[in-house]
């Protein structure tokens, strides 16, 4: 099966180890894995903040750039969201729209590509340690990924995986939102980071980097001892 | 008071909810209890997204079809010998009570449940007009007494807990029992229960009026919507133009779905139901009823690709599941309304002047658009008002502008993107220490004030991949 990678701009940047352990991980399955060259960033940030026509660009981009490709799989929920937008964003484009919908319709987050797609629940990996799980609000709610991580890191094995209480509310990231409302932002991340504290793991699995950075960062700050890993890391982990 | 609560900037009011720690202890426990009690609701109703669905139908169908059911509702409302009077402003709507009151000569009159006529500012206008106005819902009393907004569209004193109301009856009523809920609400029942046969005139809001038989129906917990309904010789129900339902069918299930959505309960204490005014044979109701349906706003919203937040049965399901909300408060928002819904809809009706921010008091994680029981995509809505504030009204910040250019040229040259995630790590070193910012310049600096920020990575994913195919070319 040929799969291309959606590597987000914030993976490309920040955590290409989070990429690397994504190509791993499909190849482990039998994926042919290629990189389409002139992918960029989805557009959220614009879209989000009210900037369509400037998102719109990103969008058209991201068309061209994954026109070609039978599957094309993204370790981000929020950002495969954003590309499952795309037809109804450029509605008004109808030529556009068409193509953005058959770019749409073949773009999974890896976790959802797994499960519904090559039908895996077990990736045969092991990992040791207490973690806790944060289904992050776009890959849930939006994209409807609720289930799929939680079947594969259920059969982690040596994973003990702990509840996260009061796991769905929102870590306070919201892209811009960090930016431009930091003050509610801190205080909603603090929140999150003292669930996170009380479960007493001693890992942070999740599957969105932006959610990640900013449990991450608070965390860190904190002094707190949690180690945050991208899901990719801990199913591609042996 | 109107829509617009208070004069100090949205940065200023969030940081006064921030740092109110008593108030956010407050909201935290009330939206915890809140979300449960819905949540447990749902479950047993089973089939919960049919009922949404049934729900946002009939709400749909209503709005699509609106001027037949307000037509079909005055209609009844004469027919059974009440006044039927559309205003389109606040300023209609209040004169016409006002008028009311003054035909009738009334000195005192006691209100119950009404979202719109804190919108409306009708309680300043009968103030004006010499009236003295008693809140008699237990929530609006408190704040009336301590004049106090509403932060909540439910339980509009959420934000105190009973130390303060304590306080407050002890300043204002001369109070000198515990802070134990039992006790307070004693009071403020015998205080109260004072003012209901004094009152000339009984005021209410209406959550939601039957088309078919002219019914005004008010959902309660407290009972005294039914003392101001039937021990005044005149009633005014004042409604938004959106509260209405074509039958006792559907208000069966939009009922339904307000108190499970609300507050977690099947039904609420009280579900009265009135038609008209006192018929000869029965003893009580008042001889008087007026129906001031108010539009402020609500007309220019049909039509447009916001009108599902015209289908808001006021349950507040969305404020209660909000995360930014519990951390600032109603009041934050500057609004009568507030929290998501508050955010779509306040500058809907009161224009983006006032209230450009709100759009953005929001992560757009979507647990409201979950929550609400008539599934308005609360969410999408706030997007297309950040939309409309840029592209539109051109009220964006200069430097976002610029920059959000500078993203579009960016993302859209492949060239300029690998050229600036291979360069991110130079141009950061400055800020960087062991491989985190801690103090960030720009856009970084808010971030960084509370959490520390990731150096960008040694190599990117884009040059390990393209050494990894070259090996393997090799290879």
């Amino acid at each position: 099966m040929k799969v291309s990678l959606f590597i987000t701009c914030l993976c490309d940047t920040f955590t290409p180890d989070v990429g690397k352990d994504t190509v791993q991980l499909l190849e482990r399955f039998g994926c042919q894995v290629d990189f389409p060259e002139n992918q960029t960033c989805c557009g959220q940030p614009a879209f989000n903040s009210g900037y369509k026509q400037e998102s719109i660009k990103a969008m058209k981009q991201m068309i061209t750039a994954f026109e070609a490709s039978d599957y094309v799989v993204g370790p981000s929920g929020s950002c495969v969201q954003m590309i499952k937008e795309y037809p109804h964003v450029l509605k008004d484009e109808l030529e556009w729209s068409e193509r953005a919908r058959a770019v749409a319709d073949k773009t999974y987050e890896l976790t959802q590509f797994l499960v519904e797609v090559l039908q895996i629940e077990d990736v045969k990996s092991t990992f040791q340690g207490t973690a806790t799980y944060h289904p992050s609000c776009h890959m849930t709610r939006l994209l409807g990924v609720k289930d799929a991580p939680r079947i594969l890191l259920e059969n982690v094995e040596g994973l003990n995986l702990i509840e996260l209480p009061m796991k769905e509310d929102c870590c306070g990231f919201g892209g811009t939102f960090a930016v431009k409302n930091a003050a509610v932002s801190g205080q909603m991340v603090e929140e999150k980071a003292q669930h996170i504290d009380e479960t007493g793991a001693e890992y942070l699995i999740g599957g969105d980097m932006g959610c990640l950075m900013n449990m991450g960062g608070c965390m860190r700050r904190n002094k707190q001892d949690v180690q945050v890993l991208h899901i990719a890391q801990v199913l591609n982990s042996q | 008071m109107g829509i617009k609560i208070g004069d100090k900037p949205y940065a200023e009011r969030i940081q006064a909810g921030i740092d109110n720690s008593f108030m956010r202890q407050a909201v935290s426990s009330a939206q915890g209890r809140f979300r449960s009690g819905r949540l447990k609701a749902a479950e047993e109703l089973g089939d919960w997204e049919d009922w949404r669905t049934l729900g946002e139908e009939i709400r749909h169908h209503t709005m699509e079809n609106l001027d037949y059911y307000l037509h079909q509702l005055s209609e009844q409302v004469e027919k059974r010998g009440g006044t039927v009077f559309f205003a389109e402003t606040a300023e209609e709507a209040n004169a016409y009570v006002q008028e009311v009151a003054k035909k009738k000569q009334a000195r005192k009159v006691v209100k119950s449940k009404s979202m719109v006529t804190e919108e409306i500012g009708l309680n300043e206008a009968l103030q004006q007009s010499g009236c003295e106005v008693v809140e008699s819902d237990l929530g609006e009393w408190i704040l009336q007494l301590d004049e106090d907004p509403p932060s909540h569209i439910v339980t509009p004193a959420l934000h105190k807990n009973k130390e303060q109301i304590r306080e407050t009856f002890a300043n204002k009523k001369g109070y000198t029992k515990t802070d134990q809920p039992k006790e307070l609400a004693a009071f403020a029942r015998e205080q109260l229960r004072k003012d209901f046969p004094e009152a000339d005139l009984g005021v209410t809001g209406c959550n939601f009026a039957v088309a078919e038989s002219g019914a005004v129906t008010l959902v309660t917990n407290e009972g005294n919507a039914r003392m101001v309904t039937s021990l005044p010789d005149t009633h005014i129900a004042v409604m938004g133009m959106e509260r209405v339902v074509p039958t006792w069918e559907e208000l069966e299930v939009v009922v339904s779905l307000l108190t499970r959505a609300a507050v977690g309960q099947k039904l609420t204490s009280y579900i009265t139901a009135l038609t008209g005014t006192r018929l000869e044979d029965e003893t009580d109701g008042p001889e008087d009823f007026h129906l001031v349906i108010v539009d402020n706003g609500r007309s220019k919203i049909l039509g447009t690709e916001f009108q599902s937040a015209l289908h808001c049965i006021r349950c507040a399901a969305c404020i209660n599941a909000c995360p930014v909300y519990r951390h600032v408060g109603g009041h934050s928002y500057g609004s009568i309304y507030p929290g998501p819904i508050g955010a779509v809809l306040t500058p809907l009706l009161d224009g983006y002047e006032d209230h450009k921010d709100l759009p953005y008091a929001s992560t757009l994680c979507a647990a409201c658009t979950e929550a609400c029981p008539v599934k308005i995509p609360l969410h999408e809505h706030l997007i297309r008002h950040r939309e409309i504030i840029v592209e539109r009204e051109h009220m964006g910040a200069k430097s976002e502008e610029w920059m959000m250019k500078g993203f579009a040229k960016w993302a859209s040259t492949p060239a300029a993107y690998k050229l600036s995630t291979k360069m991110a790590r130079t141009a950061m070193k400055p800020w960087t220490k062991d491989e985190q910012i801690e103090k960030g310049p720009g856009p970084l600096k808010g971030w960084t004030e509370s959490r520390d920020f990731p150096a960008p990575a040694k190599k990117n994913f884009w040059e390990w991949y393209k050494q990894r195919e070259k090996r393997r070319g090799e290879a």
